[in-house]
């Protein structure tokens, strides 16, 4: 297993450019997310990290070794970098084990200890190993694409959006698999994504691309808690924004006087909040109209309108729910983390969640 | 290099269009008018335009109504019906025509004619409608439906639209081939242009007046392909996803069921039995008919070793084309991948003639040789192997070359490990579908195929023409026979494409 440094990477495709100078720094035997929406670059970072495209400019430094980049082309088939398509990508004209043994050695190729070793390793029963890939469920296509790749022992394993053909159910089954996978050998992986749910359920550090660059490297709790601005925090999970005015490192805003995550100056600040951050009690706190109940039986969604028309979300535990159009007093737990009041502004309340329970970016 | 290689395909499937284009150029523009507006030229394009209009009409109609009552209603029999109403793609029309006139010999007239080709050629509607049927969102007849309408409104408001696509590009099919359809024509001594080419070809031997006619002919081709490409514009009409979910609740209908069996019976019965029926009396009572074994293998051989080595050349060729269609997409790819479908879009008669000439003045060592026939077939068959190839390249994405490469698999070990095998089956489809073509070819083996060399088609058309119906009987019971699998595998697969 080895670490990837990606360093001031560059790529167009025609005129359009695709990264604008990408740093990364995946340390051995960690899996890292790179987080996006749809467009943003990083499908093209996994490709030239892989060897299928060459970047403009920039290295790619995979165990100390320059294999891409710095007048060198390292090519694919010698990176030693295992590769999960989207959709698994199987060969449809081999069975299971003909599929997982594909990069082994020939004289290693009919060795069905092997294979069984490999497909439970994913989680796969080993008689599946003479099934056709038509036969598989997408779940176990994606695992034994998986197990494919990890068969040749690489370096590195990237995976393109593994699960994002999956229904949900499948997909949360699948996605452990993966981890446990990738956890169980040690491997330095690197995972694409554009659901922030995965993304931070699975990494050990998430890397949020916009617009072809980083816009943070962080690990999933960090990343959540003390994003770098108000975007990444929209996009990593629903945002609760406010105004408000800072003075010795507690702000006053119309939820109250809250604490600060993190020193800011004294003076108009934007502040976040995360929706479960906002509880709604029966005694003192800012009063609040119910103005929707998004219930998903573990949990709910309230949406809360507040006396100057603003609307926020809180998430509150599925008991004892208000009513539409009932009166609430809400009060706030934990800090909010500060920003300038200058930065881009979101949407004050995020849309509803498309999954029950997980927060959506906005 | 691919691109090369698919240039010279191209160029070859040029060469009909280039010899006429040079003989025009050698003829001059007076010559040309003295060979071209004569009288009978008018005669035989007058009877040309005709024949093919009438065509198109009557297959139309033959191939969307038995669709209907295939796909949409609750006629008994369906699988059976559909079955027997692609069967007559397994009966050459050259064989059904002489079978016709043979019972019939007053059958030599614009209406046997119409009458013979419109049989022989309404599979050719029917198949991509009834695809088009089966294409079509069921959710959109069932709101019709919903809404009040009639099940003749829903046909008419409704599919109808929807299978115009289908019933253009089936009955443009039908035109190209009556334009090119020289034996059963001239069975039925049904002048056209095609057969007044052979005719004039026979007569003054690669005159400049075989070839100002076959310029004709192929400016007709020519227009009609014009109105093909602005049709593939327009394509994608019906739903060509992983086709309907459901089965459509089919049209009751009720008393008019016995005038259905009656129609689809009618169709059935004179497309196909009468043929057949007729094969099979020359066979029983044919005063010729003593079947001389060592000969009819002799002759199934060599037919057998040319459809062979035709389908063999003609894959090979169409790797090149079929590739840069699906892997390097842009004008330069589609330009020469729809050069090549000119060929198949000019008649054999064309295609033949420009290799006996192109035989005769650059290359005199070759003219009736086994190498032009098999450049003639590659002309005229090369978009079936197209067609299959691009479709088996479209298959197998190139994700599967990255994966190969990612485990550490050099380039030649993928395209043997990955891209041959992906490749199989649709290049083997390709192959077998020009095989049957070859099997059956009639125009271009005529003039082309060396001196004794008699294939199935050649051998049953020189029996008879001399009248022989009982010698000829076996030959094209042989070319039934080797026809019917591929048949059946199209009544089974109608979203294969249509390009016989």
């Amino acid at each position: 297993m080895s670490a990837l440094t990606v360093t001031g990477l560059v790529k167009s495709h025609g005129r359009t450019p695709v990264l604008t100078g990408v740093d990364l720094h995946v340390p051995s035997g960690t899996t890292t997310a790179l987080l996006g929406p749809s467009g943003c670059g990083k499908t093209t970072l996994l490709r030239i990290v892989a060897g299928f495209d060459d970047p403009d400019a920039g290295t790619v430094e995979l165990g100390g070794r320059v294999v891409a980049g710095a007048g060198r082309g390292v090519p694919a088939r010698s990176r030693g970098i295992g590769f999960v398509p989207q959709e698994g990508g199987l060969f449809p004209h081999l069975s299971v084990a003909g599929n997982v043994a594909f990069g082994l050695p020939r004289r290693l190729r009919r060795d069905r200890t092997r294979v069984a070793g490999l497909l439970a390793l994913v989680g796969l029963d080993a008689a599946l190993a003479d099934r056709v890939p038509h036969q598989l469920s997408g779940g176990q296509q994606q695992r034994v694409a998986l197990a494919r790749a990890l068969a040749p022992e690489p370096s590195l394993v990237l995976l393109d959006e593994p699960f994002s053909s999956l229904d949900a159910a499948l997909r949360e089954d699948t996605r452990r698999a993966v981890a446990d996978a990738l956890r169980a050998t040690g491997a330095t992986a690197v995972l694409v994504t554009h659901d922030q749910a995965e993304a931070l359920s699975t990494a050990d550090q998430v890397a949020v691309v916009r617009g072809g660059r980083l816009a943070q490297l962080a690990d999933p709790r960090t990343l959540y808690s003390r994003p770098a601005d108000l975007e990444v925090a929209a996009f990593v999970g629903e945002a609760v924004v406010l105004d408000g005015e800072a003075a010795g490192g507690r702000v006053t805003s119309e939820l109250g006087e809250l604490s600060l995550g993190r020193p800011c100056a004294d003076g108009p600040v934007r502040v976040l909040l995360r929706p479960e951050q906002l509880r709604l009690s029966g005694g003192p706190g800012t009063r609040a109209r119910v103005r929707g109940v998004d219930f998903y039986g573990h949990d709910a969604r309230i949406e809360l309108e507040l006396p100057s028309g603003l609307r926020v979300s809180a998430r509150t535990e599925g008991g004892d729910l208000p009513s539409e159009g009932a009166e609430v007093t809400v009060v706030v737990a934990g800090p909010a983390v500060p920003f300038p009041a200058a930065a881009p502004t979101v949407p004050p309340v995020a849309t509803a969640p498309a999954r029950p329970g997980v927060p959506t970016a906005t | 290099m691919t691109v090369l290689l698919a240039a010279a395909v191209a160029a070859l499937a040029l060469l009909p269009l280039v010899h006429i284009a040079v003989a025009v150029a050698e003829v001059g523009w007076s010559g040309v008018a003295e060979l071209v507006f004569r009288p009978r030229v008018a005669e035989l394009l007058g009877n040309t335009v005709r024949l093919v209009g009438g065509t198109v009409a009557v297959t139309a109609v033959l191939g969307v109504g038995t669709a209907w009552l295939v796909e949409r209603s609750t006629v008994p029999g369906r699988r059976v019906w559909h079955v027997l109403l692609v069967a007559p793609l397994a009966l050459p029309a050259f064989v059904s025509s002489s079978a016709w006139i043979s019972l019939l010999p007053g059958l030599d007239t614009y209406g046997g004619a119409l009458l013979v080709v419109s049989l022989a050629y309404a599979p050719f509607v029917y198949l991509p409608v009834v695809a088009a049927f089966r294409g079509l969102d069921p959710a959109l007849e069932e709101t019709a439906r919903g809404l009040g309408l009639s099940a003749w409104a829903v046909f008419r408001r409704v599919q109808l639209p929807q299978l115009r696509v289908a019933v253009l590009g089936g009955t443009l099919l039908v035109a190209l081939h009556v334009l090119a359809e020289f034996g059963a024509l001239a069975m039925l001594r049904y002048p056209t242009l095609t057969t007044a080419v052979y005719d004039q070809y026979r007569a003054t031997f690669n005159g400049p007046a075989a070839t100002m006619l076959a310029g004709v002919l192929v400016l007709l081709c020519l227009v009609l392909l014009l109105a093909e490409v602005r049709l593939r514009g327009t394509r994608g009409y019906a739903r060509t996803g992983a086709g309907a979910a459901r089965r459509v609740v089919p049209v009751r209908l009720g008393a008019l069921t016995g005038p259905a069996l009656l129609v689809l019976a009618t169709v059935v019965g004179l497309s196909l039995l009468v043929p057949l029926g007729a094969l099979v009396s020359w066979f029983l009572t044919g005063t010729s008919a003593r079947v001389d074994w060592a000969v009819l293998a002799g002759t199934t051989g060599t037919t057998l070793a040319l459809a062979g080595a035709a389908a063999a050349v003609t894959t090979v060729l169409a790797l090149p084309t079929g590739w840069l269609a699906v892997r390097r997409r842009g004008p330069l790819a589609t330009l020469l991948e729809r050069t090549t479908y000119l060929g198949s879009a000019v008649p054999a008669i064309v295609v033949a003639l420009a290799l006996v000439a192109v035989g005769i003045r650059v290359l005199p060592g070759l003219y009736q040789t086994v190498p032009v026939l098999l450049a003639a077939y590659a002309v005229l068959f090369l978009p079936r192997a197209i067609v299959t190839v691009r479709a088996a390249v479209e298959q197998s994405p190139p994700v599967h070359d990255d994966v190969a490469a990612s485990l550490g698999v050099s380039a030649p070990a993928r395209l043997w490990r990955v891209t041959l095998p992906l490749l199989a089956p649709g290049i083997g489809a390709g192959a077998a579908l020009v095989f049957l073509a070859v099997v059956t070819e009639l125009t271009a083996t005529l003039l082309l195929a060396p001196t004794g060399t008699e294939t199935l088609a050649t051998a049953f058309w020189s029996a008879s023409s001399a009248l022989e119906y009982g010698a000829a009987a076996p030959y094209a019971a042989v070319m039934v026979l080797l026809s019917a699998p591929a048949t059946v595998l199209l009544s089974r697969d109608v979203r294969r494409g249509l390009t016989t």
